[in-house]
């Protein structure tokens, strides 16, 4: 589990967490939502470590994130797998070299071992025979599905996803979205996705929490959503009269 | 401000070097980093160095016979002179400069592209020491290698003095080779390698710097790229004035 204790952070004068505390659960898929600029994306790094609060505490089953050393934040890391907007595949390797660069950095697993557990983390994700293509040669989709194999590699506990569907069609944001949902299930993981796709609310938001300048707006699941009397819910879920229309009638029936 | 601009960026140069070089968490993949390093930067440099060396080599012995026209100079002294300046300036000043600029500018390029495409974030996350694996590779390369490069500019220099001095009729085979052998100091050489590895190390590390720290987008890299040169020029340029006052005072 990930625990954020009354966060705050600020960039010079502009203070864009106010005070958030909340709890992501493993084996769920934990979602951060909100409109742009409401502070999910500098929520989400400062979880990871990559920006540091400017006051507050964040555990890591208990842990004390930024207390710890640098080793041990490394140690913590190991542990992590992160999912980014762009993939962040690294150009100049290979899908399968991409994927097994941490095996090569930090475990000993002999050169089948690697190649065993980079095909099973392939297949994990759908994906065949793109072994030797590199990232520029696949589409969007694929390369999101080498993300998760790569963030998926080294069997990690926190499972970061920032902005997982962002440029994908509708069809592949929900096969990513699914594809996240059960490896979470499967591998008791605790996953933090950072999103403005409403499909993904409804689809696999099973903890939500909504920001809204720099605050914590609404809390809830997706089963909650329709059912909310939350102004500020109501407007980013729901923001077109075809939507709003659309969940009307789903409350009539 | 000036000052305060100035500590700042040495104090982070300085941090950024105390993190590069600690130690690695797998030694193969950073041997592997540093095979691929030495390739770009010997193989890949070798022939601007081979062509930029030769045509100093060529230049030096033309304007000097030219100089010496009609004074009671003998005239094999263009050998010595062709030979010493290559070695105590030319080729270690000359040839990294130009590095600075072909390499340089790459390695600023290269990081910055990474940590705008969210590759470093990337790997942080993953629990790789960054900065070591990203920098320590270039900085143990470039030791390796440029030396090497200096060497190789040093003795093509010398023969492109040959080439232009003595086919052409300006002076003898025999003079030239006369001046190559006479007066020669091994000290001259022990400069060369110290002035070769100092300015490796400052190209590649201020060059680092550049790209690793870069922020925003595609005019912010290229920025990075351009004060990658300009640093590492200036940097050089006064490492090789305080060499010269050290080792020859």
């Amino acid at each position: 589990m990930i625990r954020a204790e009354n966060i705050y952070k600020s960039f010079d004068d502009n203070e864009v967490l106010k005070g958030i505390t909340t709890e992501f659960y493993p084996g769920k898929t934990n979602l951060i939502i909100g409109r742009s600029g409401a502070g999910k994306t500098v929520l989400l790094k400062l979880l990871i470590g990559l920006h540091a609060p400017t006051s507050g505490k964040v555990f890591y089953d208990d842990v004390d994130f930024f207390s710890l050393s640098k080793k041990e934040v490394r140690s913590i890391r190991m542990k992590v797998g992160m999912l980014f907007q762009a993939s962040a595949l690294f150009d100049s390797m290979t899908v399968e070299e991409n994927i097994r660069f941490p095996l090569d950095m930090f475990t000993n697993m002999t050169w089948k071992e690697k190649e065993n557990r980079v095909n099973f983390c392939l297949e994990r994700v759908n994906l065949g025979k793109v072994n030797d293509n590199y990232p520029s040669e696949i589409s969007g989709g694929m390369q999101k599905r080498v993300g998760i194999a790569r963030a998926i590699v080294l069997e990690p506990k926190y499972l970061f996803c920032d902005e997982p569907n962002s440029g994908l069609d509708p069809k592949t944001s929900i096969v990513i979205d699914e594809l996240i949902r059960d490896i979470t299930v499967e591998n008791n993981i605790t996953t933090v996705i950072n999103t403005h796709d409403m499909n993904s609310v409804m689809e696999i938001g099973d903890n939500v929490i909504l920001l809204y300048k720099g605050e914590i707006a609404w809390r809830g699941n997706r089963d909650e959503v329709l059912h909310s009397d939350n102004e500020v819910l109501h407007d980013f879920m729901f923001a077109s009269p075809f939507l709003q229309q659309l969940r009307d009638s789903a409350l009539q029936k | 401000m000036f000052l305060k601009n100035f500590l700042y960026h040495m104090g982070r140069y300085t941090m950024m070097l105390g993190t590069s070089f600690s130690r690695p968490e797998k030694h193969y993949m950073y041997y592997k980093e540093t095979m691929r390093q030495m390739n770009d930067i010997g193989i890949g440099s070798l022939i601007i160095v081979g062509l930029i060396s030769i045509f100093i080599g060529a230049v030096t012995a033309v304007q000097f016979l030219y100089q010496l026209d009609g004074t009671l100079v003998p005239t094999y002294y263009v050998g010595y002179i062709i030979r010493d300046s290559t070695i105590i300036e030319l080729a270690p000043t000359i040839t990294c400069l130009v590095l600075a600029g072909k390499v340089g500018s790459n390695m600023a390029a290269e990081i910055g592209g990474m940590r705008q495409k969210e590759h470093i974030d990337a790997m942080e996350i993953m629990g790789v020491n960054t900065a070591a694996y990203l920098i320590m590779p270039k900085v143990i390369a470039a030791l390796v290698v440029i030396p090497m490069l200096v060497a190789v500019a040093a003795f093509v220099s010398v023969i492109g003095g040959y080439l232009a001095a003595v086919p052409t009729g300006m002076m003898s085979d025999a003079e030239y080779i006369q001046g190559v052998r006479s007066f020669f100091e091994p000290f001259n050489v022990v400069m060369m390698f110290v002035k070769a590895i100092v300015f490796a190390f400052l190209l590649t590390t201020i060059s680092c710097y550049q790209g690793y720290y870069v922020r925003g987008g595609s005019i912010e890299l290229g920025q990075a790229s351009t004060n990658a040169v300009v640093f590492s020029d200036i940097m050089i340029l006064l490492a090789d004035y305080l060499i010269a006052v050290l080792l020859t005072g």
